[in-house]
């Protein structure tokens, strides 16, 4: 019977965000949908990046890295022959790549397995390291990376980045990804897999005595995290339609653990409210840096006011958090949605 | 002759670097040691302190000297009242709970920095003093250069007559070594941290002021990239350990000259020979090289 009724409510939240989705597109303007694009994207970030440090406890701050990977994929590959030539002015493209005109699909299949491929690469050398050690170490490969693309000019355009890519990205797609991540990440929860992820978050020295191969789920988990990382890149050049490897530094690596430690270390549902909270609630500052209309007086907008009040906010629900307010009871803290 | 004295300027060039990375990589090794957080917001201390030194020699009548002391004391108050606001509330709690709020208290400096200070780069008020070109044999040198290794070695020198010597100091020693002892042995934790994010972000700040000596631009992100990179040297000599900050600092500040000197191709890399290092030191030694070996017990 409970699980009747979850099928129940989880189709009826399907049903309603496919209308909401809908009357979105039909009725609010551009500015407004972009919004909703970004949270779907971010909802999808969240998540990826919630398995890899909340759900399997391994401390990885090398997302915007995938990011670009994925971005960069998306971006070469769709991108039309004649605007290709435009934009590598400084030196042509390498030539496997200046003919390629791919679909939207394909290419953010592309961009995922890519990321993941550089996150298995990248992951079995130096998921073994804990903690900080960990941060730091994924936080560099991030920065090589942002690096490695400043400077391959016939591959990724170096500094001036790619403009033009075709603007393939709306709701449907960037919720369509947002929907497939929650499903899955929710399903390998439910395996044994998610079990075993669990697991070595919990206590490596024990998984390991229980027969968990914690080399295999580390990579393996990273590897998934990646995947989305990349796919969420891609999308992310789909909407914008101009990337360059400054998008790509460590504050959009912050901005999405930003997410995950409000929604909640392993937790789905927080996990998404918390995405789409941080990414309407930033546009929603965005007041503070723009000039201001009283009638009767002109309160003159203050560029990067609008980051001053975020992050204020940021220290207080971490520290309110912590304190109590905005805790779970106790014993849920650190648990995995259900039992 | 000429390549000898190529080299001996890439030589200086690269201690100066070097130096100034190892006093900003002092305060996130001291403040690791005790409170095994990576302190994010250092970096934007660093800013500050270039900041509030441009200031003081700017508009007030203060005389230079006087400013480059007071400015990084007031850094060190700043330090302080971080570690009040942003940290002190969540002793004890999870580990990336702290440095969700250390990233916070980052981004709030820097975009306070951009907010009051303007996003617009600034020239910092080098002193008559410390700018000037001499010529030793065919190498013309600028004196800063000299002046950078110089100061370090003389605050190393107090920092470490400090930690082995005074009693403070030695309470710093025994909260890294065991917190939990230490702080049953009657030693007041507070005081002591206190200490420590005062003396890291002085450092900085003087740190700050030799950079924008040689380096003068002031914007206020300027500190993050220096941050991150103090923070590998640290790490690349063993966190914790403050002779390993140093090693670290020279490392990293020696071997980005000598890349961009003696491979030109490869000068569009140099921001990531930092991370390149720090992995391979990962990956051989996570300890860093000066670091104790930790054997985990279960």
């Amino acid at each position: 019977m409970r699980e009747k009724n979850k099928r129940h409510v989880t189709l009826l939240i399907l049903a309603l965000t496919i209308l909401g989705l809908f009357l979105a597109n039909r009725f609010l303007d551009p500015y407004k949908v972009r919004v909703i694009n970004l949270s779907g994207i971010y909802v999808t970030l969240g998540l990826s990046m919630n398995l890899i440090n909340g759900m399997t406890g391994m401390f990885s701050l090398g997302h915007a890295g995938f990011m670009a990977v994925g971005a960069y994929t998306v971006g070469i590959l769709t991108m039309p022959i004649t605007m290709k030539e435009m934009n590598f002015f400084m030196q042509p493209i390498v030539p496997f790549l200046a003919n390629v005109e791919w679909g939207f699909l394909p290419a953010l299949i592309a961009a995922g397995l890519i990321s993941a491929l550089l996150g298995v690469l990248i992951g079995a050398p130096v998921l073994r390291l804990t903690d900080d050690y960990l941060a730091i170490a994924t936080l560099g490969f991030a920065e090589i990376i942002r690096v490695v693309f400043t400077n391959t000019q016939s591959l990724t355009n170096g500094a001036l980045g790619l403009k033009g890519i075709p603007n393939y990205t709306n709701t449907w797609w960037s919720w369509g990804v947002a929907l497939v991540t929650i499903w899955f990440i929710s399903y390998l929860m439910r395996g044994t897999y998610g079990k075993a992820f669990l697991a070595v978050r919990e206590d490596e020295v024990a998984a390991r005595a229980m027969g968990i191969n914690l080399f295999k789920h580390k990579v393996m988990s990273f590897a998934f995290g990646c995947f989305f990382a990349g796919v969420a890149g891609g999308l992310m050049a789909g909407l914008l339609g101009t990337i360059d490897p400054n998008m790509f530094r460590i504050t959009l690596t912050f901005n999405i653990l930003l997410i995950v430690v409000l929604g909640g270390l392993g937790k789905i549902g927080g996990t998404i409210i918390a995405a789409v909270i941080v990414t309407a609630g930033m546009e929603t500052l965005r007041f503070l840096d723009e000039s201001m209309d009283l009638g009767f007086v002109q309160i003159k907008g203050i560029p990067g006011m609008r980051m001053v009040v975020f992050s204020i906010i940021l220290i207080v629900a971490v520290i309110l958090r912590e304190k109590g307010l905005l805790r779970r009871p106790k014993g849920r803290e650190f648990t995995y949605v259900k039992n | 002759m000429g390549d000898v004295s190529i080299f001996l300027q890439h030589l200086t060039n690269g201690v100066s670097l070097g130096s100034l990375y190892a006093l900003i990589a002092i305060g996130y090794t001291m403040v690791y040691g005790i409170l095994r957080l990576i302190n994010f917001a250092h970096g934007d201390i660093f800013m500050l302190g270039v900041y509030l030194t441009y200031y003081g020699v700017t508009y007030t009548s203060l005389p230079w000297w006087l400013v480059f002391i007071l400015a990084p004391l007031l850094t060190g108050f700043i330090g302080i009242l971080l570690e009040r606001v942003a940290y002190k509330p969540l002793r004890g709690s999870a580990r990336i709970t702290i440095l969700i709020s250390a990233i916070g208290a980052s981004f709030l400096l820097q975009n306070l920095g951009i907010v009051i200070f303007g996003g617009r780069p600034r020239a910092f008020p080098v002193p008559q003093m410390l700018n000037h070109v001499i010529r030793l044999g065919g190498v013309s040198i600028n004196v800063v250069t000299f002046i950078i290794p110089a100061v370090t070695i003389v605050l190393l020198l107090g920092l470490t007559y400090f930690t082995t010597k005074t009693k403070t100091g030695l309470a710093m020693r025994a909260l890294s070594k065991d917190y939990e002892t230490a702080s049953l042995m009657g030693i007041d934790i507070n005081k002591i941290i206190s200490i420590t994010f005062l003396m890291g972000s002085f450092l900085a700040a003087i740190g700050g002021i030799l950079w924008g000596s040689r380096y003068p631009q002031l914007m206020p992100l300027m500190g993050s990239m220096p941050g991150l990179k103090s923070f590998i040297a640290a790490v690349v000599g063993g966190i914790g350990n403050i002779t390993g900050a140093v090693v670290g600092g020279f490392i990293l500040g020696l071997g980005e000259i000598m890349l961009v000197a003696f491979l030109p191709r490869l000068s569009g890399y140099r921001d990531a020979f930092a991370f390149v290092l720090l992995i391979i030191i990962l990956l051989v030694k996570p300890s860093g090289l000066m670091g104790d070996n930790v054997t985990e017990k279960v």
